[in-house]
Order: structure tokens, then C-alpha cells, then sequence
């Protein structure tokens, strides 16, 4: 699994002297339930590098959160954790509750899906900003309030001064989003995670969010780790995009070269599947049927084989491990499509 | 299923099962204490027509007033002003009874497949519920009824039957709700946002279930979306809504190829596109929705317009047809015709495989 590692840190020369921030490798994650154990995450390694954006593509249920939530050490004590998250060179896996509070905010931040569960509806958003920013960072009083109304500013909350002392339920989705990122970045983390960050949202304010989440990267050189299920949204906005299936890595690659040529009939199935508004009304989808496997019971083979429209025997048989078959192009996968035309 | 004791029956296509005329809906907000705290007037004076076994898409923004409209339709709540005529009838004051017989031709499938599910009962109970409460055949023939239907909507009757809402995953539940609506032969869905909670490859197994049931039943669909991508696969026509008012109406090849309105062409440059590179951030309209409470003076869309002038804040913009069964409510409408990006390729599609270069 270093492999992977090293591969990630090479698709990104520019970096290689500052290394990367975020180093994920084998990392497994397991929950055991009175319904048995579930193998939600099964060894992914991947790195986060500064001031770019890596995409975590997949469908519910792949492990992408659960990943997530691992990286930011917030994870239930159900979860057994093996496998190493480092950050900065520095393990984050079985650190304390005590030395991952600082390491939350000021490190990693991450954003979620729904604002509306994330805000305290009894706050003032303000105060829920200044309250991470006396907390993290020891300001006062005054200061603390200064800095909020300035990051109200930096993520484009129009008059940011009086929006401070409103609630939740007075703001819109978007708004209310834009409030979590704030919080977020309140502490100055170096990867923020967007989990889902505009699932919930218009297409129009989707595009806002994003553009911000970009404009805000720029700035701060900020990392983003975004998590999503649309393809789309990934090919538009990340560097990097890694495809999740069932628990594990299937395909990684640049965004563009992954969208000009699809390896894994996985990642291809997801992008047939998104609505085209260059395709013609009343046609049906070209759609994989079936779900995604039970991840408490593991059986041989490629876990999409049941599913997939080009299986064959040894699809079914033997699993097919995660490697580099191209420069800055994994997959996994025993009969990887497009290869003719290379 | 014979309830159309009066009017116009809808059975072929082009004749009109349902005639929104001039619509309002509006809520009176109260304070705490119960004074008038204002009035919202989420839809204002909208008229459409939705023919028998047709589609018509419902895109705007969340507060657009879209969910209200569908419901105004059903009669939850009866909208203030305007006609809702179905079948050659108008529903708007109609007797609880007579409207109940009605609404047996009218069904909805909300957004969450969740919470709009009975989570105590077993799928085919709630499949069978609406059976029971028309007091339609007897127990066993409505069980057997339940068991075509989830049949229909591709769920194993003999497997799913017995599940509860909270056994199933999102898709399934929601197989289940259009099972639901199905239930009693209805003339027209309200989908309202029916895949928004989905992920894409469910998304495009419950969106192709839709079109199929529609082409073998016969169906009209009025389906709410905020996504123009999205309706697109399922639409005869699309109507664009901004803050309570439609912006543009016109069939679905008219919209995408060419947008007249301006917040069409922001709601079509907001969609991501995997075969570009980033998006230009100029493309997309900025700000938010303004206050429904407080609409703008003329076009409602100006305050977030690129073209507005001093006569959008004058004049209110008047529905007008540019071409035929193309209206648009703008007064400096677009032209020319849209494509997607600059010069960019749709990514090979339908399942071949994809070739290198786009």
C-alpha cells in the first residue's frame, strides 16, 4: 500500500518538497453489531496534498464518510480502526480524545451536508463561530467577535455584522452552509473535508458553494477532501478523483483523464447514469441494476461482478488488487475498458 | 374506475386533463402572539395546461414555490384565488366527498421515501392502504392488487412484502411510494422532487421506472424538480419558476436549445459538466432568492438579472409566446441558441464504451 502512496505524491510534482498533508494507507474499518460485523472500509490508502482537491466519489453505503469521519478521529467507539492516518507525519489513529481536539479545527475541519442538524438552532451563529475561536485559539471577547464577522465576510455572508447575532432558521440552505464553512475555516485547518457540502442544495446555490469552497482554497492553500456522490460535481470541481466501491478504492486518476477514458465499468456505470441535458427526452438511462454488496458478508471475487455488464469467470473468482497500470492511473479491475484507446 | 361522473374524460393524448387558471396561493404569517405578521404569497397568478399522458416539469429554486403549486393542485391547502380544473372540473370549493372522489385520480410521491412512508407498517400495507380507504374489492382481491403492484415497480412481492420502511434502502422506499400511488390507477402523479434524495444510480433506476410506468399506463406526470439535467429524461414540456411566478413555459427541446429567459440560462450554466474543465464562475447568477414577503417591484428576476434595465423594475413582464407553445415572461428576452460550455463535447454516453479524447 506505500505504492499508493508514492504514486499520489508523484501526480503531484509541484508539491513533492512539502509532502503530502494528509497520509492515509490501509486503512480498515469495522463495526461490530449484534447483526454481525461490517466491513465498511477495506484498506483504502490515499494522501492529501496541499492547496489541491481530491474528490471521494461513490454511492451510499461505499465508505466514503465512514473514511472521513475517520480521518477527522470522530468515528463512534464501535468502529475499529487499523491502518494509519497520518498527519504531517504525525499518527492520528488511537490518539486521545484530549490531543484530538486541537487536532480537529486547527488540522482538519470538516463541513457537513446538513446545516441544519450541524447549527445550534438556540445560538446565534455568531456566537457558534466566536465559541470555536475562544476555544481553539484563546481570543477574547472582542477579538474573537472580530474575527467571526471577518470570516462571515471571507465566505461571502452579505452584512456579515448583522447576520452574527441571527439564528439558523432565519437563514436559507445556502446560507446556513456558508455559516459551516465559516466555522470551519474558523481555526485555519489546512485540509477541510466537504462531506456531501451541497447535496442538499439548488443547483444555482451548488455552484455558489463550490465556488467559494475553490476561491477560499486559492487564498488560504487550504487541502479539500470532498466527498460526494456526483460524478459530475467531482469532474467539475476536483484535481483528483478517487472511486469508491463497497469499501474500497476501484479507480483513481486526474479528473480529466479519468472522464476522457473510464477504466473501471464501475466509474462508468456512474457516469452513464448522470442526467445529460444533451440527451434526448423520454430515452431510458443506461442504468446497472442490482445494490451494492452486503459489507457484512465478504464473498470472493470483484465486488461489483454481480453487477457488472462485462463480467466474466475470473471476475467472479478472484478479486483484482488496486495498482497502477498507467502513469497516475489505478484500478481495479481484470477487464478495464477503453484500453484500445491509448 | 369510472369516477368521472362529469366533464371531459382524458384517455388520449392532446386533450387537456388538467387546467390551472390564474393560481394564488398564499400564507398569512402570524407572530407569537397571533397578529398578521404579513402576507407570503407563494404562487401568483400561474396558468398552465397538462395534457392527457404528457409531462410537465415544474424547475425553479427551493422557495420558488413549486412544492406549493403541486399541493394547490390537490386542493392541500385549496389555493386562494384561480381554477384548478381537472377532467372539466373545478376542484377549487368542491365538497370534501366530491373531492375525495376526484383525488383517487390525482396522486403524489413526495421527496423523502422515508418519512412520507408509514414506518410501522409492512410494505404491502401501505401499497394496499389506499385500496382500503376507497373501500375498493375485497381484502383478499386488494392484497393480490398490492402484490401486482410492488410487482410493477420491481420489487419481489414474496421478499419485500413483509418489510418495513426502515428494511429498505431509499430506492426501494421509493419503488414502494410510486407502488402507493399506483394503487389506484390514477390519472395524474405529482412527483415532487421523487429522486432528489437519491443517489445517481438509483436516481436513474427510479427515474426510468417512472418512464416506463408512464408509456405503459398511460399516465400524466406533474414532476417537480430544481435540477434542469434532471427533467429533461422525463419531460413533454418544462416551466421555469422564479419566486411564486413562471418565467418560461415551452416544450422540452424548445428550453434546452434555446432559453429565452435569463434565469433559465443561469439554471442551465449552474449544472456541472464532467466533459469540461472548470466552470466559468461568471456563468452562474449570484446572490439568493430575495424574500417572498417582499417581492421586487416588475420582473421579480431583476435584482439577480445580468440584463436588467430600468423597465424590468417598472413594469411587470407579461407572459408572451414567442414561438408556438414557447411563452416566456421577460422583457428583453435571450436569443440565439445554447450549448453547453465552450466547445466542449457531451461525454460518451448510453453505455458505450467511452473514447478517448473528449
Amino acid at each position: 500500500m506505500a505504492g499508493a502512496t508514492e504514486a499520489a505524491t508523484g501526480a503531484a510534482d509541484l508539491d513533492l518538497a512539502s509532502g503530502p498533508l494528509l497520509e492515509v494507507s490501509d486503512l480498515r474499518v469495522t463495526f461490530r453489531g449484534r447483526r454481525g460485523t461490517v466491513y465498511a472500509v477495506q484498506g483504502i490508502s490515499f494522501t492529501v496534498e496541499p492547496g489541491r482537491t481530491l474528490a471521494l466519489i461513490g454511492e451510499s453505503g461505499a465508505g466514503k464518510t465512514v473514511s472521513a469521519r475517520a480521518v477527522m478521529g470522530l468515528l463512534p467507539e464501535s468502529a475499529q480502526v487499523t491502518g494509519s492516518i497520518r498527519f504531517k507525519g504525525e499518527q492520528v489513529v488511537g490518539r486521545s480524545e484530549h490531543d484530538l481536539r486541537d487536532y480537529r479545527g486547527r488540522n482538519v475541519a470538516m463541513v457537513f451536508q446538513n446545516p441544519e442538524r450541524s447549527l445550534n438552532p438556540t445560538m446565534r451563529v455568531g456566537t457558534q463561530i466566536t465559541e470555536a475561536l475562544r476555544s481553539h485559539l484563546h481570543l477574547d471577547r472582542k477579538r474573537a467577535h472580530e474575527q467571526a464577522v471577518e470570516l462571515l465576510r471571507m465566505v461571502r455572508v452579505p452584512a456579515p455584522e448583522r447576520r452574527f447575532y441571527e439564528y439558523a432558521h432565519q437563514l436559507s440552505g445556502g446560507m446556513r452552509q456558508r455559516i459551516m464553512i465559516a466555522m470551519a475555516l474558523a481555526c485555519g485547518p489546512e485540509v477541510l473535508i466537504a462531506d456531501e457540502a451541497t447535496t442538499a442544495l439548488d443547483v444555482t446555490t451548488q455552484a455558489q458553494i463550490m465556488d467559494l469552497l475553490l476561491d477560499l482554497q486559492r487564498q488560504t492553500g487550504t487541502a479539500l477532501l470532498m466527498i460526494s456522490h456526483d460524478l459530475g460535481l467531482a469532474a467539475t470541481y476536483a484535481e483528483d478523483v478517487i472511486v469508491m466501491y463497497a469499501g474500497q478504492v476501484v479507480e483513481r486518476a486526474p479528473a480529466k483523464e479519468l472522464f476522457a477514458s473510464v477504466r473501471m465499468p464501475y466509474t462508468q456505470a456512474l457516469l452513464d447514469a448522470i442526467p445529460q441535458i444533451d440527451r434526448e427526452p423520454h430515452v431510458l438511462l443506461p442504468v446497472v441494476g442490482g445494490r451494492p454488496p452486503d459489507l457484512s458478508a465478504l464473498v470472493p471475487g470483484c465486488p461489483f461482478a454481480p453487477r457488472c455488464p462485462g463480467v466474466q469467470q475470473d471476475c467472479r473468482e478472484q478479486a483484482p488488487t488496486l495498482a497502477e497500470h498507467e502513469p497516475r492511473r489505478w484500478w481495479a479491475c481484470w477487464h478495464p475498458l477503453n484500453r484500445a484507446a491509448q | 374506475m369510472s369516477a368521472n361522473g362529469t366533464g371531459v374524460t382524458a384517455a388520449a393524448d392532446g386533450s387537456v386533463l388538467l387546467e390551472v387558471r390564474h393560481l394564488v396561493q398564499e400564507f398569512v404569517l402570524r407572530d407569537f402572539g397571533g397578529a398578521k405578521g404579513g402576507v407570503l404569497q407563494a404562487v401568483s397568478d400561474v396558468s398552465f395546461e397538462l395534457h392527457g399522458g404528457e409531462t410537465l416539469s415544474i424547475v425553479g429554486e427551493t422557495g420558488s414555490g413549486k412544492s406549493t403549486l403541486a399541493r394547490s393542485v390537490i386542493q392541500a391547502p385549496p389555493p386562494k384565488h384561480g381554477e384548478v380544473i381537472f377532467q372539466g372540473q373545478d376542484l377549487v370549493g368542491l365538497p370534501r366527498r366530491a373531492l375525495k372522489s376526484v383525488r383517487r385520480n390525482i396522486q403524489m410521491v413526495f421527496q423523502d421515501p422515508f418519512t412520507s412512508l408509514d414506518p410501522r407498517w409492512p410494505t404491502a400495507r401501505i401499497v394496499e392502504e389506499p385500496l382500503i380507504a376507497y373501500a375498493i374489492g375485497t381484502r383478499h382481491q386488494r392484497q393480490e392488487r398490492a402484490r401486482e403492484l410492488l410487482d410493477l415497480v420491481g420489487l419481489d412481492p414474496s421478499r419485500y412484502g413483509t418489510r418495513h420502511p426502515r428494511e429498505l434502502s431509499g430506492g426501494q422506499c421509493q419503488r414502494v411510494a410510486v407502488a402507493r400511488a399506483l394503487a389506484l390507477e390514477p390519472k395524474l402523479i405529482l412527483c415532487d422532487e421523487p429522486v432528489s434524495s437519491l443517489d445517481v444510480l438509483v436516481q436513474a433506476q427510479v427515474l426510468n421506472l417512472l418512464e416506463k410506468l408512464r408509456s405503459e399506463l398511460s399516465l400524466s406526470y406533474l414532476f417537480i424538480a430544481h435540477d434542469l439535467a434532471l427533467v429533461k429524461q422525463v419531460s413533454d414540456r418544462v416551466a421555469v419558476m422564479y419566486l411564486g411566478k413562471f418565467c418560461e413555459i415551452g416544450p422540452v427541446r424548445e428550453i434546452y436549445r434555446q432559453p429565452l429567459h435569463p434565469y433559465t440560462l443561469a439554471l442551465l450554466n449552474s449544472i456541472p459538466d464532467p466533459a469540461a474543465a472548470k466552470p466559468a464562475a461568471s456563468s452562474v447568477i449570484s446572490g439568493e432568492l430575495p424574500s417572498p414577503l417582499d417581492p421586487p417591484s416588475g420582473c421579480r428576476f431583476r435584482t439577480r438579472c445580468p440584463r436588467a434595465q430600468e423597465r424590468c423594475a417598472a413594469e411587470v413582464p407579461q407572459m408572451r409566446a414567442l414561438s408556438d407553445g414557447h411563452l416566456v415572461a421577460c422583457h428583453f428576452p435571450l436569443s440565439g441558441s445554447w450549448h453547453r460550455g465552450a466547445g466542449s463535447e457531451p461525454p460518451a454516453a448510453n453505455g458505450a464504451p467511452a473514447s478517448a479524447g473528449l
